[in-house]
């Protein structure tokens, strides 16, 4: 009996999806997740002004009478409801792709459903975790993973003679994984670490956290704080301690100087060094044009960022597969196009996804606050090319 | 040895900076508390929207930082008056439900409020130039801007103390807290009393809101955020006193800076379980009335 109804219940289930795939023949549904309100808020608006950048920029590359929908839904920063919200998408409102999320968090919640459900999840906002492309074979990322900065900077550091290295880092996922990468390359290099502080996610005053660096005497300290109040935040404690009249030096991924961020720190990020995956100073051609359509869409005074970028970048993969199969899809044919994925021409540099690990492969570019112009500007210095995940390379699959 | 000195002189510094921020921000609420037995949640609210006036005025209108700080205050302390008598009145003497959802009811419409007119995103609070650097006292040097903020929560308190204290106002304010019926019978205008205490209890929260701002940023989740703070403060000084918040916030302002320092991987649980070390010896708080 209880076959029977189950058999009935799928038969039902499988006509209703073979229904909804005709329906939406010539209109992609795709849901995109972000942190809209909360402490990544920043963040998310600047990811989904890329996404709707090269959507404005690229409609009419479309087939013909082939229309995008996006379903936009706010996570507000929290997992739960970001694998709610997700839940929804797929199981209601049938959406075909799911794409955007910020925070690393959010994805590891969001990505066993895709797996469960077969539909692609491109990660087009960083939630820049290593791991989270192990979780399901849907995964597929754009944005970066801190591992992929975090690594180099750890060896750039000891090349520069620093010996006494000290982390300090947020306490969620990607803090975990940059003070990880940090350390590793750090002490491979024959640096050493002499303290490790966490603190919380959403802290209001680094002031404890600083003095700590500051009593440790290190040669270099290695910072992470996710990109936007949290930065600033932490730029304002490095002034008030005099972190680097005290003679310690900085380093850090781009989370820490956002380009838009900059013009609201001072002077005091001037000479810090990060590593990163995209500043607005790159002089690449496709780069300045993508500052002036830019810029031409929100004005003089909107400054994008690296999640603009990664959020760009994702929607012209997403593009590049609808041109492709002419909007019709299934989950594993996607997946298969967006594997081999390349484009020699972002405004970040060249980047690929690595068939392997469904990540992707970019320079990282070491980068020093200068005055361009009267501005503060992230100013490239040195390439590393084609970094892939090194996370993957060092914990191979079992 | 040095070290260890020049380490507990900043985190005492930090501290009390820290303290300065929620003294100003939680001494209206645990007045208006204390007065009127109002349970006011959304006390956090009048502090965000002063950081929004401040920050606005300054970055939108080129006001100069002195001057959007007076504004910030007075135009909650006028806001503050509107949504007393609208909204408060009629549930005072109430039910302590009804005001939890009121107040709640209230802050939520404030983050949508916030996020409509401002934008999700954290109001950038550019110092002026002699705010942003350092003051070098001999010894060592603070940052200006901190010790701009101890200077003005210890200049508040002391004319709040003497105001209490030494005008008919406070005198009013006094025994309305002790015997609000003995007060009306003897002829104070309690109605106009609790306007007035308010207005300024909300004033102090939007001046307190809009000091702070580098310290606690204004964004539209404000009042949700940093309830938590507020309430400790308030319920550690006990209600209705000027004093007893003054102490709380010192108490909390520098516990919290000092076990993050010393303990980081614990120094966030720390103020709750002081809180409630606290609350179980004294429930009334460390000043509240028995």
């Amino acid at each position: 009996m209880l076959r029977k109804v189950f058999g009935a219940f799928g038969a039902i289930t499988a006509g209703l999806a073979l229904l909804s795939v005709a329906a939406a023949a010539q209109t992609v549904k795709i849901g995109m997740i972000s942190s809209y309100t909360g402490f990544a808020a920043q963040a998310a608006d600047e990811g989904q002004k890329g996404v709707d950048l090269y959507m404005k920029e690229h409609e009419k590359e479309l087939p013909p009478g082939l229309k995008i929908e996006i379903l936009r839904r706010d996570d507000t920063s929290t997992p739960e409801v970001g694998k709610r919200l997700a839940q929804e998408l797929i199981t209601r409102d049938h959406v075909q792709l799911l794409a955007g999320i910020i925070l690393s968090p959010v994805a590891a919640a969001v990505a066993p459903l895709t797996a469960e459900a077969k539909v692609p999840l491109v990660l087009n906002m960083a939630a820049a975790g290593a791991a989270i492309t192990r979780i399901s074979p849907y995964v597929v990322r754009v944005s970066f993973t801190l591992w992929q900065e975090s690594y180099p900077l750890g060896k750039w550091a000891a090349e520069q003679g620093w010996k006494k290295g000290y982390t300090a880092v947020s306490d969620f996922i990607p803090g975990h994984d940059s003070e990880a990468a940090f350390t590793k390359s750090f002490t491979d290099a024959g640096g050493k670490i002499v303290g490790a502080v966490r603190f919380p996610v959403a802290s209001p005053d680094f002031a404890p956290f600083v003095q700590r660096i500051t009593d440790a005497k290190p040669d270099v300290v290695f910072i992470f704080v996710p990109a936007g109040t949290q930065a600033t935040a932490m730029v304002k404690a490095i002034r008030d301690f005099q972190l680097r009249e005290a003679g310690i030096n900085i380093a850090s991924p781009q989370d820490l100087l956002p380009d838009e961020e900059l013009p609201h720190m001072g002077d005091t990020p001037l000479g810090l060094i990060t590593s990163g995956t995209y500043s607005t100073a790159a002089q690449r051609p496709a780069n300045q044009a993508f500052l002036a359509a830019w810029k031409g869409a929100y004005g003089d005074r909107a400054i994008p960022d690296f999640f603009s970028v990664d959020g760009w970048d994702g929607m012209a993969m997403i593009f590049d597969m609808l041109k492709a199969t002419k909007g019709k899809f299934t989950a594993d044919e996607a997946m298969a196009f967006f594997k081999t994925w390349k484009n020699p021409d972002s405004p970040r540099g060249p980047i690929s996804i690595d068939p392997e690990t469904r990540d992707i492969v970019q320079n990282i570019y070491m980068r020093r606050v200068e005055k361009v112009d009267g501005n503060l500007a992230n100013v490239e210095f040195a390439t590393i090319p084609q970094v892939k995940d090194p996370w993957k390379e060092l914990n191979p699959p079992k | 040895m040095n070290d260890t000195f020049s380490a507990a002189v900043s985190i005492g510094f930090h501290g009390i900076a820290f303290a300065m921020v929620l003294y100003l921000i939680s001494v209206g609420l645990s007045v208006t508390m204390g007065l009127m037995g109002f349970v006011n949640l959304a006390h956090g609210v009048f502090a965000m929207l002063g950081g929004y006036v401040m920050t606005s005025l300054m970055s939108r209108l080129g006001v100069p930082f002195a001057v959007a700080l007076a504004l910030a205050a007075v135009a909650t302390a006028l806001a503050s008056v509107v949504v007393e008598r609208v909204l408060y009145r009629p549930l005072y003497g109430g039910d302590e439900l009804d005001q939890v959802l009121l107040t709640m009811g209230l802050i939520f419409m404030s983050v949508a409020g916030a996020t409509y007119f401002w934008g999700p995103l954290q109001q950038p609070m550019r110092l002026p130039n002699w705010l942003s650097g350092q003051i070098d006292l001999g010894f060592r040097s603070f940052p200006a801007y901190r010790s701009f903020l101890i200077l003005c929560g210890a200049a508040l308190v002391t004319v709040l103390w003497l105001g209490l204290e030494r005008t008919r106002f406070g005198v009013q304010i006094r025994a309305a807290v002790d015997n609000l019926r003995m007060a009306q019978s003897v002829g104070i205008n309690t109605s106009r009393l609790f306007t007035l205490t308010f207005a300024l209890g909300s004033g102090l929260a939007g001046l307190g809101g809009a000091l702070g701002a580098d310290l606690l940023p204004i964004s539209p989740s404000y009042a949700l955020e940093n309830l938590v703070y507020f309430l400790i403060v308030v319920a550690v000084g006990g209600l209705g006193s000027i004093r007893g918040p003054f102490v709380a916030a010192l108490l909390i302002g520098i516990a919290d800076t000092g076990f993050k320092y010393l303990v980081p991987e614990l120094g966030a649980f720390f103020i709750y379980a002081l809180t409630m070390v606290i609350l179980l010896w004294r429930p009334r708080g460390l000043f509240g009335r028995v």
